[in-house]
């Protein structure tokens, strides 16, 4: 019944050309236009400054209770007759890389302390960089021969390279050791690298081959008999950091470190940043409910807050002192030059 | 043979709309010739001359593109925007190692707006297409054997074929009228398409093929037209027709247009002579000139800007990295050794870096190539194509009498309607209806009438006196009959009898009804009479003539026939009068005449025309009403109405035989001023007249005018009117509509001053010219003058200046002097003036002071000035749709000017240039962040988000909301931008600037 009435509407209109009246295509929507007065303005910025300041205060306060301890060894861990020529002493493959850092731990650190290794001025976004790996080859043993984008690590003595690619070829190859009073302490490095990576990126048929064979050794090797989705650190170090002073997870310790507990720590310094001048950290840190140790977003928001709660002060001062009538149209540009515009 | 042409030849002679008789000279003189070289075979189009002509089909084709073509020259359309070259540049590169993205990625942007861009072209043509076939497969009656006429599409149509075409059909080529339904072979035409004009034309076609009334008559008809090749112009033709061996000459009588319809003839043939893309109206066509808002020309140079910001970027990044590159290999010693500087390809050669860098460069333009929003154009298109919609539907613009909507024609300049700072205005149909109501009359010294005019009404107004009533009162009872809106109980339904001068009535009213040119059309159910005239003017005449009980329901072409009340007996007689010649109107005459014989005998000229030349001809014993009829006229032009002055004249046998001859004989004549000396002659017996009275007609304001004009005055808007009539009437009609106020100060610039026209009549026309030129320099200097010392107090000032004095102030040392002026005037009324001129003022404005104007019009005269303007609006009404097809924008009535643009012009304005400002602003926000990036990967051309993220940014993420912005934001709703007209302001120089203000 309707459907049949609103088709003899139609095609009544269809005769005339009066346009359907409708609000859309009238433009009459209901709409709300909100008028910043001073009220609202003054309102709205009071609001703000409120909330954000104790949200700025609490993510301050949740990143001040994490504990960090952050050691530099790039420098320190150079015997001193090397010290003129540290390229030379890392290059040297029978100079004694052992290296023992012992570090303080300030507070009570709840497990789990996660371990970092903090590398800088490595340009792990450079784009030949990025490019250099191929992700068909280690997802799938099918496509182990592929290369593509991998010079000039793809192949080595003629055959392939797995993993291949710049990338792989660089992999970061220090290893820490951990001891608190004098006790060996375990390092997990289980579960370090991303869930996804390891199910989806990484296959589990794919095993090294023809690894760091080739002339120009980079980085660190791998155990040729495990598959590519269980070399966690290999899955970390492919993952590319988007700027040149990252961190990259090295392992957990589960069990917590006391104040004033010293940790000693054994370090194997292979890998080369000296050329380059990068620094190498090592980073022992704990978790809250924000993350890491980062203040910036508690002063950011403080910032922000304290910026809204000035300006619905002074907004309120020039009310005070100089107020003046709202909508009036002596204030329009025009109306204030009338000379501008004549009729 | 010679006694043949002889009779036609009275015809001729008689009948207003003839030329006169044709004969070999001139330019027929050239057929055969080059560029006359065309040679039709009539009704043997297959004979094997004709197939060796191979003239081209009458199928047409409007499209801009076939299936062939489309890709190509769609493509080609695309790449003619430099943003465009840039993407497809830079969709090249992407599959070369150069690239920053994968090819994909670069790439499919750019195929959906190219896509885009190219549906939207398909979907236009296609529009067009359908309207083509629809042309193509209309049918025609042609000859096809044995004297046979069969239907055929007009598709099919040859060169050479007779065909018939029927009461009310069009034309479907152009042809060559050989004989129709009357015995004169004659027949009326109408060419609304070609030239607006909605007058008829007649058409005579030659004696030789006059008499085949008959389908059988062309069994056997065989005739060779040799004419002219096809071109543009419409009123002129030369050829010649070859039948039996006899030559025959063919002019523009002769020739009947296609896209124009027969009307009042039952039926016609006609030989094809040029068919298809060869008609004078597709020779004719041209696209309109493109326009592009300024909004979219500031946005073209900011790309331009970005383009230079982008090759910045490019080259800072390249000198950082090349640094970097060449540090990474020193002395044979790897700095960044993970990247194998010793072992790597050009891109990134140490030892080459400055290779390196040149083809970084070219990485870096492809890279932050997001900084030109390539969506921009298109996204502007589709908002764009989505405000003329609602420009479309919007009610308020929809005039309910003539069912006729707004249409936007062409959606690219709708953000310029906000910008508009000069509106240049036709008068007649535009301000005006066009339709003409007859309101008053002045007979024998009385005035009879007693409406109320518009004008007197808006007077009335402004001094505060309450005629509304009165006049609301009035509109109900009457509108019955378009074009009269008389009442006057003295001599309305006969009983002017009664009145004291009843037989200068009679005479009055029987001129009215015999003196003019218009053609009676009886309705055949209802035996009403309604009537096509050339001038609404004189439509208006004949039907007060008919209301009154005089009339005229048969024209032949010797005859008016008129019902009359007869005032003896008070009942309804048929009168007929030979009508023996029309001495026809003309602009520099003034007046027409006819000489008519009554069925008494005695010899009439009746004779209207303007009062400036009528009094000057009237007889010493013909004045007796002067006076009175003087004070009448001016009480009627300060109304705001057109008047004529009546007056008739009996002629004796021995005059009229003696002007005749010589009337004829001028008619004949074949020298080129053949018209001149008709008019001389006629000039002679157009003397010594009897004063009868004097009409008024009102040219009525259309609906809402003066409000309108208020508004658009209050924006800020300055509104020239520039039109064809007289200045008293211009004036007046400034005064009605609101234009010109009382307290305003008239400039009046004029070359009609008695001066003048001496000067005029001099010999030496040079000098003339010089002497009119430095009059209209001197009148021009004088109002500037009073402009520049003018203040407040004594009120804004008025320039009316007439077209002859135009001609003086358009020239090249004047014309900045008379446009200082005009601008500084308030109002400005430019009478007289010719299309050419009204698209030259237009020009000049436009030009000079750098605004943006709108013209509106609605007739062929306005063309011109519609395409020279920024922004060209028609009116649709009565005046023929040529206006309408050149216009940007077609609206209804000029009161909807109001809603346009203070409303959607406002609207748009504001949407399109923070539609535009959105997108610089999303596409260097992003884009400035891949640059900063590369600052934190040693401008190595990695780029910071994933390839489908960026490629997605452009044409999906960002463009719906930008798009809804451009089509549904509103910054003050309707009612308030139509409360406070706000100003207009120009654009300054940047874009981000917003039309208005609000107070808050």
């Amino acid at each position: 019944m309707k459907g049949r009435r609103s088709s003899s509407d139609s095609s009544s209109s269809s005769k005339t050309k009066k346009p359907q009246y409708s609000k859309f295509t009238q433009q009459e929507l209901s709409a709300c236009k909100p008028i910043l007065t001073p009220g609202y303005v003054i309102g709205i910025f009071i609001i703000v400054g409120v909330v954000f300041i104790p949200v700025g205060i609490i993510s301050l306060f949740a990143s001040e209770n994490v504990v960090e301890i952050v050691d530099r060894y790039d420098e320190g861990c150079i015997p001193p007759n090397y010290s003129d020529d540290m390229l030379a002493y890392i290059q040297n493959s029978d100079t004694n890389k052992t290296c023992t850092r012992s570090l303080k731990a300030t507070k009570l650190m709840k497990s789990p302390v996660y371990i970092y290794y903090q590398l800088d001025n490595f340009y792990q976004n450079h784009r030949r960089y990025v490019k250099s790996r191929n992700d068909k080859q280690l997802w799938s043993k099918k496509h182990e021969d592929e290369t593509k984008n991998c010079a000039p690590e793809a192949t080595s003595n003629g055959l392939s390279i797995v993993p291949c690619g710049l990338i792989a070829w660089s992999l970061f190859n220090d290893s820490y050791g951990f001891s608190i009073k004098n006790k060996m302490v375990k390092v997990s490095k289980k579960n370090i690298a991303w869930e996804s990576d390891k199910k989806h990126k990484f296959g589990s048929d794919v095993y090294p081959k023809n690894f760091q064979n080739g002339v120009l050794i980079g980085g660190g090797k791998l155990n040729s008999s495990i598959p590519l989705s269980k070399q966690e650190a290999l899955i970390v170090w492919m993952r590319t950091a988007a700027l040149p002073t990252f961190r990259k997870l090295y392992g957990r310790i589960e069990s917590d470190i006391q104040a004033n507990d010293s940790v000693t720590v054994i370090i194997e310094n292979n890998y080369n940043t000296y050329s380059f001048g990068g620094k190498k950290k090592l980073v022992l840190s704990t978790t809250t409910w924000i993350g890491g140790k980062n203040d910036f977003l508690g002063i950011a928001y403080i910032t922000v807050g304290g910026l809204c709660l000035f300006l619905a002060i002074s907004f309120i001062l020039v009310y005070v002192v100089m107020p003046r009538p709202l909508g009036d149209p002596a204030f329009l540009s025009w109306n204030r030059h009338p000379a501008g515009h004549q009729i | 043979m010679a006694g043949n042409r002889r009779k036609k030849h009275h015809f001729s002679r008689i009948h207003a709309f003839s030329c006169g008789k044709t004969s070999f000279k001139g330019d027929h003189s050239l057929i055969g010739g080059p560029g006359f070289s065309r040679v039709v075979h009539c009704n043997d189009p297959e004979s094997f001359e004709a197939s060796v002509l191979n003239y081209s089909g009458n199928y047409v084709r409007t499209t801009k593109y076939t299936l062939a073509t489309f890709f190509p020259k769609a493509l080609f359309e695309q790449f003619r925007r430099v943003a465009n070259v840039y993407f497809l540049i830079c969709a090249i590169l992407s599959f070369t190692p150069l690239s920053p993205y994968s090819a994909v990625s670069n790439v499919l942007p750019l195929v959906v707006v190219i896509g885009a861009t190219m549906g939207k072209e398909v979907l236009e043509d296609w529009r067009r297409k359908k309207q083509d076939i629809e042309v193509n497969n209309r049918k025609v009656k042609v000859h096809c054997g044995e004297g046979a006429f069969d239907y055929t599409k007009w598709r099919d149509l040859k060169v050479g074929d007779v065909v018939k075409v029927e009461k009310d059909e069009f034309f479907p080529a152009d042809l060559i009228l050989l004989s129709s339904s009357y015995e004169e072979a004659i027949c009326y035409v109408e060419t609304t398409n070609l030239d607006g004009e909605t007058n008829l034309k007649l058409k005579q076609a030659l004696d030789a093929t006059s008499n085949m009334h008959e389908d059988s008559n062309f069994q056997n008809f065989k005739a060779i037209i040799r004419c002219e090749d096809p071109n543009a112009n419409l009123y002129t033709f030369v050829g010649s027709l070859e039948l039996e061996e006899q030559q025959y000459p063919l002019t523009p009588q002769q020739l009947l247009l296609r896209d124009s319809k027969l009307r009042n003839t039952d039926c016609i043939y006609g030989a094809v002579i040029f068919t298809g893309r060869d008609t004078k109206v597709f020779q004719n066509s041209t696209g309109p000139p493109s326009k592009r808002s300024k909004v979219e020309r500031r946005m073209d140079k900011i790309i331009y800007f970005l383009f230079g910001i982008l090759v910045l970027m490019s080259f800072i990044g390249s000198i950082f990295f090349g640094i970097a590159t060449r540090e990474d290999l020193q002395d044979g010693k790897m700095k960044r050794w993970y990247l194998r500087p010793d072992d790597t390809t050009a891109y990134y050669d140490p030892k080459r870096a400055a290779v390196a860098a040149v083809l970084h460069f070219l990485t870096a333009l492809m890279l932050y190539g997001y900084l030109i929003p390539i969506s921009l154009y298109v996204s502007i298109e589709i908002v764009k194509i989505l405000q003329s919609i609602f420009i479309n539907q919007d009610l308020h613009m929809y005039y309910e009498e003539t069912d006729k909507p707004a249409r936007a024609r062409t959606s690219n300049l709708n953000e310029e309607l906000g910008q508009v700072d000069t509106i240049l205005s036709d008068k007649t149909g535009t301000l005006t209806c066009n339709s003409m109501e007859f309101i008053k009359c002045s007979i024998a010294g009385t005035s009879y009438g007693r409406g109320v005019t518009e004008v007197e009404r808006a007077m009335a107004r402004r001094k505060g006196s309450p005629l509304e009533e009165e006049v609301t009162e009035e509109q109900e009872d009457k509108a019955s009959i378009k074009g009269f809106n008389f009442e006057d109980e003295r001599i309305m339904n006969g009983s002017w009898v009664n009145e004291p001068h009843a037989d200068v009535i009679q005479k009055f009213l029987r001129l009215l009804a015999i003196c003019h040119t218009a053609l009676p059309e009886v309705d055949e159910e209802n035996g009403k009479i309604s009537y096509e005239a050339e001038s609404p003017d004189e439509a208006a005449f004949v039907i007060a003539a008919r209301e009154l009980g005089f009339e005229f329901y048969e024209r032949t072409q010797t005859s008016i026939s008129v019902h009359e009340l007869d005032p003896v007996t008070g009942t309804k007689v048929e009168r007929s009068y030979s009508l023996l010649n029309v001495l026809e109107f003309s602009s520099s005459r003034k007046r027409m005449s006819v000489i008519v014989r009554s069925e008494e005998g005695t010899l009439l000229l009746l004779s209207k025309g303007a009062d400036s030349v009528m009094f000057e001809r009237l007889a010493e014993n013909g004045r007796e009403f002067e006076e009175q009829t003087k004070e009448h006229i001016n009480e009627y032009a300060d109304a705001g109405l057109r008047t004529l002055i009546l007056a008739y004249r009996e002629l004796d046998e021995k005059e009229y035989k003696q002007f005749n001859e010589e009337f004829t004989e001028a008619k004949n004549s074949v020298s080129a001023d053949r018209e001149e000396l008709a008019e001389e002659i006629a000039e002679k017996i157009e003397k010594n007249l009897i004063l009868l009275g004097a009409t008024a007609v009102e040219d009525k304001l259309q609906n809402g005018v003066p409000e309108c004009i208020d508004k658009l005055a209050q924006a800020g808007i300055k509104l020239w009117v520039l039109t064809g009539d007289k200045m008293e009437t211009a004036i007046n009609i400034g005064f009605a509509c609101s234009l010109l106020r009382q307290g305003m100060r008239q400039v009046i610039i004029s070359s009609e001053t008695p001066e003048s026209k001496t000067l005029e009549k001099s010999e030496d026309k040079s000098a003339a010219a010089a002497a009119l030129k430095a009059s209209v320099l001197h009148q021009l200097i004088r109002g500037k003058e009073l402009l520049d010392s003018s203040n407040e107090s004594l009120g804004p000032l008025a320039l009316i200046i007439d077209g002859k004095s135009l001609t003086y102030a358009l020239e090249d040392d004047v014309k900045d002097l008379f446009l200082e002026l005009a601008i500084g005037c308030a109002s400005v009324i430019c009478c007289r003036s010719s299309p050419k001129q009204k698209a030259l003022v237009t020009r000049l404005v436009k030009t000079k002071t750098s605004s943006t104007t709108l013209a509106i019009g609605d007739g062929a005269n306005d063309v011109g000035m519609l395409q020279e303007a920024d922004i060209g609006v028609g009116i649709s009404g009565v005046e023929g749709m040529q206006a309408v097809m050149s216009s940007d924008i077609a609206i209804a009535q000029f009161r909807f000017l109001e809603r346009l643009l203070l409303v959607h012009g406002h609207w748009c304005y504001r949407r399109i240039s923070s539609m535009i400002c959105y997108f610089f602003y999303k596409n260097i926000a992003f884009g400035f962040t891949l640059f900063f990036f590369e600052a934190y990967a040693s401008f190595s051309g990695q780029p910071v988000y994933n390839d489908w993220f960026l490629s997605l940014y452009n044409v999906f993420f960002t463009s719906l909301p930008v798009i809804a912005l451009g089509v549904f934001d509103q910054d003050v709703s309707a009612r308030f931008c139509l409360k406070f007209a706000f100003p207009f302001v120009t654009v300054p120089s940047v874009i981000p600037r917003r039309c208005t203000e609000y107070p808050v």
